[in-house]
């Protein structure tokens, strides 16, 4: 495995620009069938409403995901990414039209480790929530 | 009511081993609209030079819960799982997943703590192999609303 980016090349502070990722009710039930996460506060609107939410909202999963694949897709090989972890900090709330919900993704190098390795910490925002926070993934360079 | 602080250090493990597939890898991605050859196409896998199609980081998510879903819905530790949401995730790498693997998973519960009126849960679970190599280890807190007050 190998990622295309390499360690030599990157600084920290570097920056990694900004990607949307639209989520739609689609992408949700899509979701909650391929994760098995049938909770119905991710697809059922009167159910979410009837538990203090303001409408259906995103798995956080989903939205870990949209963050895994803005660092694989940097990175340019999904098996570089070592370890990778969130804090759940703001739902995203996903309404029922055609536009759902934006997630905007950035990224900066925190850190240069051992063995070719470097730490990303990913920025996530939902219209002006924060909906990561500690969001770290450590990737092997080649 | 406070979740029972005796399943601390509690393991819970999956009845049988998960085997990953190629058609599950790819309907994962097509779920998070990833459309990287790599979970699709073993060509392009091989050619990134890995053995067969790999699996999306956040993947182990399909299956490292499904021992400790037992411990969770326990009366005896007295959560509430309509009053949870997802508090923190990680996911920490030997390896990737590759399509064919056969996962063994077993999860621990390893803290419960107070923070304000809510109760945090830890579980840890362990992916290895059927021969013991340890895959990814998975980090899972969940939040229970209210559940210290």
């Amino acid at each position: 495995m190998a990622a295309t980016i390499k360690y030599d090349e990157v600084q920290v502070g570097q920056e990694i620009p900004a990607v949307e990722y639209q989520v739609r009710r689609v992408n949700l039930v899509m979701y909650a069938g391929a994760s098995g996460d049938f909770n119905p506060i991710h697809w059922n609107e009167r159910h979410a409403k009837s538990v203090g939410l303001p409408d259906v909202i995103a798995h956080g999963m989903f939205t870990m995901a949209e963050g895994g694949r803005f660092v694989t897709d940097w990175a340019g090989d999904p098996g570089a990414v070592v370890d990778y972890g969130v804090r759940f900090s703001s739902m995203v709330v996903v309404p029922d039209d055609d536009q759902g919900a934006t997630i905007t993704i950035s990224g900066v190098i925190e850190d240069k480790l051992e063995d070719k390795r470097v730490v990303v910490a990913l920025n996530a925002r939902s219209g002006d929530a924060r909906v990561l926070s500690k969001a770290r993934a450590v990737v092997q360079l080649s | 009511m406070a979740l029972n602080r005796d399943f601390v250090g509690r393991t819970f493990e999956a009845s049988a081993p998960y085997e990953v597939s190629r058609m599950k890898i790819r309907e994962f991605a097509t779920a998070i609209g990833d459309d990287n050859p790599i979970y699709r196409d073993k060509e392009a896998a091989v050619a990134a030079g890995h053995p067969d199609v790999i699996a999306p980081p956040t993947f182990p998510i399909v299956f490292s819960l499904s021992g400790a879903g037992n411990g969770i819905s326990d009366p005896g530790l007295g959560l509430n799982y309509a009053m949870v949401v997802h508090g923190e995730q990680r996911f920490e790498y030997r390896r990737p997943i590759y399509a064919g693997d056969e996962l063994v998973c077993t999860s621990t519960i390893t803290e419960i703590r107070s923070v304000g009126r809510n109760e945090f849960l830890t579980i840890r679970s362990d992916v290895t192999s059927t021969t013991g190599e340890l895959v990814c280890q998975a980090y899972n807190t969940i939040v229970e609303r209210g559940g210290a007050a």
